[in-house]
């Protein structure tokens, strides 16, 4: 496998975030350090994501990639017709996935508008978290103000997670501090009056940033503002979240924590649609970032059909036969 | 005298979603013509083949059972003209594979045109002669119609030809979609009529065949929870079809039965075949009084 980034970054000592505070202190510095990054081997980045995509995994191995990848859904409405009652509907889904087996795991969050947050919050407490997308999702084209006061709605309503979309005008432009800025400014917005904060989840939208190099420096930028966690996409915009991208993205986190000690999480979001798909995925995670990653706290899947496949094969696996959709909420 | 040409060896693959894929699990077999000489390879289908095959079905099944009768009859009789125009390519097939004299293959291929013309015929018949105005005792108007059941599987008896088309004709005009397992005797006429399928509108995934073993494949589409009938026809071990009857029952499955002897394919059908994977929807409309 290709070695990347980390060599750029000096040693593995863990020095925390706090060493790159010369990297973000100016544009030009923060141009030079993302610039700098090594460039993504695009031929090499899509042929081990295809590589990495033809591994078997077979009976109990399957079993459990099937129900973790479950407890990775974050189970996603973002429509123009959401209502109260429907995101209830599937926040009641999120829960018990499978009213007929009680074993099934709930899901790691419902993903909603944040004006929804309540709605879902009443539904599941504490029992799952409610992430809402903020900053003007999904174009990200509002003014700073409205961006965070977007966020403060969500993270007063009781949003556990935000999801982020970037200003891509602004980091094709080269505007990158910019982005920065923002970042750490939503970020801040996060806050709690107890002092706890909502998980940040930074969007890319891969989609619109053309290239894996841009993907790779985004990454960075977004872990040295502080995020959680990033995320491939809004699902709003074609190609959504790939094998590629995502392996540009863990190579990220991955080289990131070798180099400052801090661990993000990495989701890729929309497109994802079949319980082979997700296992794909996961074979990654376990392949590039390391076993570290291959819990519903550090990878996440951001995907709504996704989630009835899993139950499906889930279920095949448990009765010996397969089963259909007629068998499963639709939603 | 030029050398002579090198023959194309063709290869027989399954038919799913209107597509040719060979078996995902990679597998073949030898078919032999009728004096035991070798024929050709074909796809050897797998529960995964199957298991594509009736998501394929599904697909299919709002677009083809939203198509009006009339359109599906003719569909139904492009079928007919398509096969008897390749008429001769298939008593070619018919005496290579069965061994049968060309006079008896072409009485086969005939009849098996005019099956066709005869379901075509039903398409837009079949709900009036068993959907009904019922009289009831109460200021109601009381309909009732066939609708379509779904995703039907079907075992395809021996009869490559004829028996195939006899059994999937009747499936497929009313307005179901079909997984069809082909005669493990004589696939290849199967997927040669596939060919016929495919140049004939008849939409992707209205219409799947797999090749292979009946005792392998059939299993999984009798237990498949997202099949909706199943035509045991094919199947000749008394004892699968008691097998197959049990597992096609968890979801309450429409089906047929295994016959005791071998139909007589030649004879003029009844509509059974066509009302045994159809169910009757009834509405209840109020009278303005």
């Amino acid at each position: 496998m290709p070695a990347t980034a980390s060599t750029a970054q000096g040693s593995a000592s863990s020095p925390g975030i706090g060493a790159y505070a010369d990297v973000t202190a100016s544009e030009a510095s923060l141009r030079r350090f993302l610039h700098g990054l090594p460039g993504v081997d695009q031929v090499g980045a899509e042929a081990r994501a295809a590589s990495l995509g033809t591994r078997s995994i077979k009976t109990t191995a399957k079993a459990h990639a099937l129900e973790l990848a479950i407890t990775m859904v974050d189970l996603t409405t973002l429509e123009g017709q959401d209502t109260p009652g429907k995101v209830r509907a599937l926040a009641n889904k999120a829960l018990r996935p499978d009213p007929a087996d009680p074993t099934c795991p709930s899901v790691a969050a419902v993903c909603v508008y944040g004006d929804l947050v309540g709605s879902v919050k009443e539904v599941v407490g504490h029992q799952v978290n409610v992430a809402a997308v903020a900053t003007a999702f999904p174009s990200g084209r509002a003014s700073m103000e409205i961006k965070l006061a977007d966020t403060r709605d969500a993270v007063a309503a009781g949003a556990d997670e935000i999801d982020m979309v970037i200003d891509r005008g602004a980091f094709l432009a080269g505007h990158y501090l910019q982005v920065y800025d923002e970042i750490v400014a939503v970020k801040e917005a996060c806050q709690r009056a107890d002092g706890s904060h909502a998980h940040l989840k930074v969007i890319f939208e891969t989609g619109e940033l053309q290239t894996y190099d841009n993907v790779r420096r985004a990454s960075w930028l977004a872990m040295l503002a502080g995020t959680d966690f990033i995320k491939t996409s809004t699902g709003k915009v074609q190609p959504a979240a790939t094998l590629p991208v995502t392996l540009v993205m863990l190579e990220a986190v991955r080289d990131f924590r070798e180099a400052t000690g801090v661990q993000i999480g990495v989701k890729p979001a929309g497109g994802i649609r079949t319980a082979k798909d997700a296992i794909k995925y996961l074979v990654m995670v376990n392949e590039v970032a390391g076993p570290d990653w291959l819990t519903p706290d550090w990878f996440r899947f951001g995907a709504s059909t996704l989630l009835n496949d899993l139950l499906m094969q889930r279920t095949k696996i448990a009765t010996g036969r397969y089963s259909g959709p007629d068998y499963f909420t639709l939603d | 005298m030029a050398a002579s040409r090198v023959d194309v060896r063709k290869t027989y693959k399954l038919y799913i979603g209107g597509a040719f894929p060979r078996s995902e699990s990679g597998r073949s077999f030898v078919v032999n013509d009728a004096k035991g000489k070798f024929l050709a390879n074909a796809s050897l289908a797998s529960r995964k083949d199957a298991r594509d095959a009736v998501v394929a079905a599904r697909k299919a099944v709002p677009g083809w059972a939203g198509r009006t009768p009339y359109n599906r009859g003719q569909i139904l009789y492009r079928i007919a003209e398509v096969l008897d125009s390749r008429g001769d390519q298939f008593v070619a097939e018919l005496v290579r594979t069965e061994g049968v004299t060309a006079a008896k293959a072409r009485t086969y291929v005939e009849a098996a045109v005019d099956r066709l013309v005869w379901y075509a015929g039903w398409a837009d018949k079949i709900g009036q002669v068993v959907g009904n105005a019922n009289p009831v005792s109460g200021p109601f108007f009381n309909l009732s119609s066939p609708e379509p059941t779904g995703v039907v599987a079907v075992v395809a008896p021996r009869g490559p030809l004829l028996g195939l088309v006899s059994v999937l004709a009747p499936v497929i005009v009313t307005g179901n979609t079909a997984v069809v397992l082909a005669s493990e005797a004589h696939p290849l006429t199967a997927i040669t009529l596939a060919e016929v399928l495919d140049a004939s509108d008849v939409p992707g995934g209205v219409v799947n065949i797999l090749t292979g073993t009946v005792s392998e494949v059939a299993p999984w589409l009798a237990s498949h929870m997202d099949v909706n009938a199943i035509d045991l026809t094919g199947v000749t071990d008394p004892e699968l079809a008691t097998d197959l009857e049990r597992a096609a029952a968890d979801n309450l499955k429409r089906v047929r039965r295994a016959p005791a002897t071998e139909p007589d394919w030649l004879a003029t059908p009844g509509i059974d075949r066509l009302t045994d994977f159809l169910e009757i929807k009834t509405v209840w409309h109020p009278i303005g009084v």
